[in-house]
This record gives C-alpha cells, structure tokens and sequence, in this order.
C-alpha cells in the first residue's frame, strides 16, 4: 500500500504539466539585439528555421497573461482582438514585420511607422513576451494546447484552441 | 403557487384533524398524544418566527433609503471602491478600503470586473456575491466605529485568500473630515525627491495601470493610487503599508502575491526611493 502510494506520486510528480506552470519569477530571456527587421525576400535558399518558439508560446498562463495584456492595454483599439481596422489583421498570415517571436517583439518594443507606439518604456520584457505569445496564438502559431479561450463575446466561431494548427508563412521555400 | 400552497396546508390540516378525532384508536402504537405534542410545539416555533419575521419587515420598510451609495466592484485580486455624489468634485475612486458613517444605512452596488468575488465583512452583514454582467446591492448599518476586516468569500482565482478590505466606521463627524480632505485637489509634491518620484512614475509604466487624480495617470487596470498613503494595508490586507513592504511590493510583487497582474517593475535604488517618497505622500 505504501509502495503504491509512492509510485502514484511519482508518476503524478514526474508527468506534471510545464504547460500549466505559473513563471512568476523566471525572468524572460532578453530579447536578440537587432536593429533592423528582417525582409521576407532572401536570396538563394532559405536556412532560416521559422519553427522558434518565444518563452511563453508553449505556457497557457502566460499566453492567458498576454490577452488580460492585451484587452488592457487597448491593442484593441487598433487591431480589433485581432481582425485589424487602423492597424493591421494579427490572426491572419500577413506578417508586415515577421512572425517570428523576436520579430513581434520587436515590433511591439520598437513601435512601427503609422501609428504603433513604442511599448518598451512602458511594459516589462515579461508583459511584451506575453503579448508575444497571445499575438502568435491569433494565428495559430503556438501549440493549440495553450492557447488561451476568446472571451465570451468573441465567440463568434469555435476556440483559439480548436482553431486547426497553423505554419508560419514567412518562410521562402527553395 | 399560493393556491397549491394553501391547497396543500388544508389537505395536511384536515388530515391532522381527522387522526386527532380518531385519536382512540390504537394505531402507532398509542404514541399519538406524544404526536400531537410534537405537532404542537413545531407550529408554536414556526408561529413565533413568523411573527418575529414580520416585526423585522416592517422596520425595514420603515427605515426608508440609504443615505450613501458606494460602489463595490471586484477585480482579481483587489476591491474597486467609489463614492458616488450628486456632486462630481466630490466623487472618488479609492481601494480596498471602505470608510462609512455609523449610524446610518449604507447602500453598496456591487459589481465585478471579472470573476464571482463575494462580498463579507462578517462583523456588519452576511455574504453577497459579486457576479459579473449583475448589479446587486447589499445595506448594511455599522453602529459603533471601528475597524472591521472583510474577506472575499467566492473562490475566485489563484490569490483569493489575499483579498481581505476594511470597512472603517467613523463617527459622522470624523467621515465628513475625512472625506472633505480626500476631495481636497492633488498638489505636486514640495520637495525635490517627491518631484522626481513623480517623474519616475510617469515615466515609467505605472500610468498605464494606475490612476492618481490630477496627474496625468490614468490607467483602470490596476487600483487606484490617489490616497495610497491613508490606507492601513497593501495589496487587499496582503502587507501593512510600510515604506519598506511598499518598495518589496513595487520591485517583486510576485514574491507577495504570485499571480497577480502587476508586473516587476525594475527600478534603479534612487529611482525607487523617489517613487516611494512621493507616494507616502499621496494622503
């Protein structure tokens, strides 16, 4: 009887889910130092891998973190809970800047011309990598097991979590 | 209903009469008078709250309206509190502290901005739920100053258990001081290092979750920091306010409170000495 309960607890131990786990105070990786933003077009054959993965996209409280993040900080009032209006779609597969995840990191840290303010005076690297993930999850980049739930009154079609997988689409194939 | 209700009471009352005339007859084993005494003494019991319940009714309903409207709305993990007033100078937003007059009936309007929370303050009334997309209300009436701690009481997230408010009962005269100084305009802060705190905090990105009121902050997320100095407690009962657990909280406040939604936020030492100095004097 003992023995078995320390198997149960190992086996329950052992199998516990990174998915789920609360990164309070695991700093995020600082983002890659670059200056400009890669161009979609390159020459030759791509070895570029676009599968990375930022330090949220696989965790759900953080990706959920990222909507209470985004729906704050009003992205809506830009990108609409991701179907765009005066800033462009984010649950589509155009990606003006990069999908990448330091690319999006990027592009919410820096600002972008017409009209994307510069955010990284004002959140921490822990809130922008959030966002990150939640912005990739829109369009199914992340794994769909952490994708956080649209609110009630998005639910206009099945959960980001039913959404089918998605690729990235900013690879050129050779 | 009250047709079935009625219907259902006589059938029951003829019932009761047909077995007491028929009470000679030997039937449960001739326990009937101890029957008829049960029976007895319940209606007695039931009678006397009926009655005590009518008397409570009607001194409710004479009492007439509350006098002062507060709102309550939950957040996870922290309690949004506004006075409201006819008068819009005299309006406020504060948090986690509730300060009423004794003596008179409270009115709250209770919301919430996410998740059931539930309302209760044990010493002054029972509980009452905070359910989103609902408005309800509770009164309640505080009789003798003092301070009285509330408790979220609806299993509402990972740092429910640190979601306590106080209610503070003040004598008449005191909560008029108190709230005429609270109304009182936001001055900027004297001294040089209150000055820069101020700088800090706006530069930083505090304004985006946080309101000060005659600054140029005005965030929603978060509660509301105008008179952060005049409360007893940090983060919903979590910490005393202290300048130290105030620093602890603003560098770390995962170490306090896992979960919550207010970042670290990395500050330089002088940075956070300024903050913390102008806001211990937030009043």
């Amino acid at each position: 009887m003992r023995a078995r309960t320390l198997l149960a607890s190992a086996v329950i131990l052992l199998t516990a889910c990174e998915r789920e786990d609360r990164r309070l105070n695991a700093p995020p990786p600082n983002p890659p130092q670059q200056f400009v933003t890669d161009v979609r077009l390159q020459p030759g054959p791509t070895q570029i891998s676009d599968t990375t993965e930022g330090p949220y996209d696989d965790n759900a409280p953080g990706t959920a973190e990222g909507q209470q993040l985004f729906s704050q900080m009003n992205c809506s009032g830009c990108h609409s809970n991701g179907g765009g209006g005066m800033g462009p779609a984010l649950m589509d597969d155009q990606w003006i800047y990069g999908s990448r995840p330091d690319q999006i990191f990027a592009s919410i840290a820096e600002g972008r011309p017409n009209g994307m303010p510069t955010w990284k005076y004002r959140l921490t690297n822990q809130q922008i990598w959030q966002l990150v993930a939640y912005v990739r999850s829109l369009s199914g980049l992340t794994p769909k097991s952490a994708r956080p739930t649209r609110a009630d009154h998005m639910m206009v079609k099945p959960a980001n979590s039913q959404t089918p997988n998605a690729k990235p689409k900013n690879t050129v194939k050779p | 209903m009250f047709a079935v209700g009625g219907a259902v009471w006589l059938a029951v009352v003829v019932a009761m009469l047909i077995s007491i005339a028929r009470r000679g007859e030997p039937s449960f084993g001739g326990r009937s008078s101890g029957l008829t005494m049960f029976v007895a003494g319940t209606g007695i019991v039931l009678a006397s709250f009926l009655a005590y319940d009518f008397a409570v009714g009607r001194d409710l309903a004479k009492r007439g309206a509350p006098t002062l409207t507060i709102g309550v709305t939950g957040h996870q993990w922290w309690w949004e509190v506004e006075y409201e007033d006819l008068r819009p100078s005299q309006r406020m937003i504060t948090a986690n502290e509730i300060h009423v007059p004794t003596g008179q009936l409270i009115e709250l309007k209770l919301r919430a901005a996410d998740v059931i929370h539930s309302f209760w303050a044990p010493n002054l009334n029972g509980k009452r739920d905070l359910i989103p997309g609902y408005a309800s209300s509770q009164w309640f009436q505080a009789d003798t100053p003092g301070v009285y701690r509330g408790q979220c009481a609806e299993f509402c997230g990972l740092e429910h258990a640190k979601m306590a408010f106080f209610v503070v009962a003040q004598t008449p005269a005191d909560y008029l001081a108190w709230r005429t100084a609270s109304a009182a305009p936001h001055t900027p802060p004297a001294d040089s290092i209150g000055a820069a705190g101020l700088r800090v905090f706006l530069s930083s990105g505090c304004p985006l979750c946080h309101t000060i009121a005659g600054t140029d902050a005005r965030g929603t997320v978060g509660p509301n920091l105008s008179h952060l100095a005049s409360r007893k407690t940090l983060a919903a009962g979590t910490l005393l306010n202290t300048r130290e657990n105030l620093m602890g909280w603003i560098v770390n406040p995962q170490a306090l409170k896992p979960g919550v939604h207010m970042p670290a936020i990395p500050l330089k030492p002088a940075q956070l000495n300024a903050v913390v100095t102008y806001l211990e004097s937030l009043k």
